[in-house]
């Protein structure tokens, strides 16, 4: 910068030396101190206004009294607030008529879905599209009925469990682990079962027949096709809980497994229960 | 030179006091800017910038109160950005928020055409059209009206506080500060119908949002063509920068004829103008200058080309009796062969048109231009979309078959209740039922998107592959018309 007629001839310097070597003086922009002096000034506004300093016990409040969970709060009870017209209509409305009527079934169909990813997806995925030994609710084939009522009811009162008086509840015996059957004898009905399924066992074929008829034909019926009622399933349909395989049918006639399915009367409020219905409904299954 | 007979009608001309306050080399860097107080100044670019300036701010203050008949559900504003709605409404053009590359498009075309005009005639977007230059030029007249020309401004300016000073000062701030809330008052109209904003406006009842966006442009156009000015064309605009990319030297520039000037100096009436340049150093170019600089330096990066100073001087001339043109529009091209035989004709028949440069600019628009309104001729009103679901990716039903689910988009963009059917076309016996009802008839609301879960669910024997492409058709019931969606059907290996 130093040059003869150059601009450091007037520029002011700091009047630090060292070895012949000069600082010039260039103080900042003027917009650039006022700014910096502004914030200092904004910051203890700050300070006094907002939540601002931790101390020994809890932290500063502020005069403004700003909470982050007072404002998540107040934003969640707007949002109920929007939503109480709808879930009003729902609780007073039937099934039937909540799915009449496009509006309130939209609501329906998307508070379903988000109870049904809290609540639900945990054992019947995401999708809803189950896995073994948990139903998949897009098919057609329905343990203990695809109604919109018995949907509603198996939501409610749940299927197994110990803490609901009228959850859905059947037992299959375990015809190895109990001896009720002798391997051989499991073998034949077995196989007599998935000649059911793949359409060939129409005729009766011997053994396996017959122990069908004495032991099976009670709850999933003399045709195989299973009784809704008892939530015995359909063993001539393509759709399997457990698995279809030889292994997999002789495993559950062996040591029959059946699923728990908690009661959400009690835990989801009656209208949150409704839009499971609605949804679980939409998915495809019902009938 | 030509040696001038003396003519009764030229006149002495004075200097006027002033210094190029942004001139390169008076600039130190740290100082504080020193203020400009521009000199009116009357003549051919005068007047066309305040064409200019009239045309620009009345197509901007009337351009949301122009009205246009789009039926009876849809809004009736020519030109209206309707966010929650999610439309975009230009006049017969109604835009989507997917169409979006429209404005990209526009946006891109508005860009090709700055570079051409600026390949051509230089900055004149910067000198007459900008909304820098047009709100600042209406700042300053408001300033003439109230503090008077420049040396009455500057007297102003160094008096001491006096009532009438603080009198002068309130009202033309008062003055900028109702042009500057006008300007963020049109700026809300392009966002809401005109005439209910405007009436919910006067009666404190417009949303928050208004009001926010007035206060916010009142301070920028303040600000900016306020106090800011020259600042923001030197020191904020890119666009100085860049456009040296776009002149060459057969851009048209504003310009001093130095060789025709120099030497220059003072010149009495009836003086010889023999030996001597045409310019008499008056400085009525530098005092006219908005930018604060010495055109007679060259070209500069702060000159906008609002060719105020040619006004300036042609007046000069006139009155020395010299011949017009000693600061004027011309290019490099011809400044460096001021010999040639037709450099008495103006810039405009000199220019080259066809350059390089220019043709690709011009092709570039006229290609952008095309495919834009190809599309906009061809895009239909009623759109489709189909998406299959992957969670799960394919049912299987209870008799083997398999059953697939899709969302399917139904864009209605015409301004009438339809219905629609929808089917599955390329699946032999496949089944298709929509959630919430059947597929045969569908209203679609006027300029509505309808949404619908849809399952179809086809035997075995119709998918011989895992995965089959088909197509999901909606079919207009009443005009009988047929939009289809390509889509896939799957099902477990």
């Amino acid at each position: 910068m130093v040059g003869s007629g150059g601009p450091s001839d007037d520029v002011p310097t700091t009047g630090h030396e060292w070895d012949g070597i000069t600082e010039f003086n260039k103080p900042l922009p003027r917009w650039w101190l006022w700014t910096f002096y502004a914030t200092v000034i904004w910051s203890i506004g700050y300070w006094l206004a907002m939540p601002a300093w931790p101390l020994v016990e809890g932290y500063t409040r502020g005069l403004l009294g700003y909470s982050q969970r007072a404002v998540v709060a107040e934003r969640i009870a707007d949002s109920r607030a929007m939503q109480a017209q709808y879930v009003e209509q729902i609780a007073d409305a039937s099934l039937e008529e909540i799915r009449a009527d496009p509006e309130l079934l939209s609501f329906a169909l998307a508070g379903g879905r988000s109870a049904f990813a809290v609540n639900c997806s945990q054992c019947h995925g995401s999708g809803a599209e189950g896995s073994v030994g948990y139903p998949n609710l897009n098919d057609d084939d329905w343990l203990w009925g695809g109604s919109l009522e018995e949907i509603a009811f198996t939501i409610r009162h749940g299927v197994r469990n110990e803490s609901d008086e009228d959850a859905r509840f059947n037992e299959m015996p375990a015809y190895g682990r109990d001896e009720l059957l002798e391997p051989e004898q499991i073998e034949a009905v077995v196989r007599y079962t998935m000649s059911l399924s793949s359409g060939e066992g129409t005729a009766a074929e011997g053994e396996g027949a017959t122990i069908f008829a004495e032991e099976c034909a009670t709850c999933h019926g003399e045709d195989g096709k299973g009784i809704v009622e008892l939530g015995a399933p359909d063993l001539t349909d393509a759709i399997w809980l457990y698995g279809g395989g030889y292994e997999s049918i002789r495993a559950q006639v062996e040591n029959s497994r059946g699923g728990v399915m908690p009661n959400w009367s009690g835990r989801l409020p009656p209208e949150t229960i409704k839009q499971l219905a609605i949804y679980v409904h939409s998915l495809g299954g019902g009938t | 030179m030509i040696a001038a007979p003396a003519q009764p009608e030229t006149a002495d001309v004075g200097r006027i006091d002033v210094e190029p306050v942004n001139a390169a080399e008076r600039r130190p860097l740290y100082e504080k800017r020193a203020k400009i107080f521009p000199r009116a100044v009357s003549g051919r670019y005068r007047a066309v910038k305040w064409a200019a300036l009239a045309a620009i701010l009345g197509l901007y203050y009337i351009l949301p109160w122009l009205r246009w008949d789009r039926g009876p559900n849809a809004p009736d504003q020519a030109v209206l950005i309707d966010f929650p709605g999610q439309r975009f409404y230009l006049f017969f053009i109604e835009i989507w928020p997917q169409e979006v590359y429209f404005i990209t498009g526009l946006l891109i075309m508005a860009a090709l055409i700055l570079f051409l005009v600026s390949g051509i005639a230089g900055r004149v977007w910067c000198g007459y059209a900008c909304p820098q230059t047009v709100w600042t030029d209406l700042f300053m007249w408001v300033e003439r009206r109230i503090d008077g020309d420049r040396n009455a401004q500057m007297r102003l300016d160094r008096a001491p506080w006096t009532w009438r000073k603080l009198s002068k000062r309130a009202a033309k701030h008062g003055a900028w500060l109702l042009i500057a809330v006008g300007t963020g008052g049109a700026w809300v109209f392009y966002f809401a119908d005109a005439p209910t904003l405007a009436a919910a406006l006067a009666r404190f009842e417009a949303p928050t949002v208004s009001y926010l966006f007035i206060g916010l442009l009142t301070c920028t156009t303040y600000l900016l063509a306020g106090h800011a000015r020259e600042q923001v064309c030197t020191f904020m605009c890119p666009w100085p920068r860049i456009q040296g990319a776009m002149l060459d030297e057969h851009s048209m520039l504003v310009t001093y004829r130095r060789e025709r000037g120099e030497p220059r100096g003072s010149h009495k009436r009836g003086q010889s103008w023999e030996g001597r340049g045409d310019c008499v150093d008056c400085k009525a170019c530098v005092a006219v200058c908005p930018m604060g600089i010495d055109i007679r330096d060259g070209n500069q990066l702060e000159c906008i080309n609002c060719a105020l100073c040619v006004d300036a001087c042609n007046d000069i001339m006139d009155r020395v009796g010299r011949p017009r043109g000693l600061i004027a529009y011309d290019t490099m091209a011809g400044l460096a062969d001021p010999s040639a035989e037709d450099a008495s004709r103006p810039v405009w028949r000199r220019l080259r048109l066809l350059r390089p440069r220019t043709l690709l600019y011009a092709v570039s628009i006229v290609l952008v231009g095309a495919v834009m309104l190809a599309t906009l001729v061809s895009r239909g009103d009623t759109e489709m979309a189909v998406l299959r679901d992957r969670n799960p990716l394919f049912v299987q039903l209870s008799d083997g078959s398999f059953r697939n689910g899709y969302t399917v988009k139904i864009q209605n963009k015409r301004h009438e209740a339809r219905r629609f059917r929808i089917l599955a076309e390329g699946l032999p016996g496949a089944h298709l039922s929509a959630v919430g009802g059947g597929s045969d008839d569908i209203p679609v609301g006027p300029d509505r998107l309808r949404t619908l879960r849809v399952y179809v669910a086809a035997p075995l024997p119709a998918t011989p592959e895992a995965v089959t492409p088909f197509d999901i058709v909606a079919a207009d019931l009443a005009t009988g018309e047929r939009f289809s969606h390509a889509t896939t059907f799957r099902r477990a290996e």
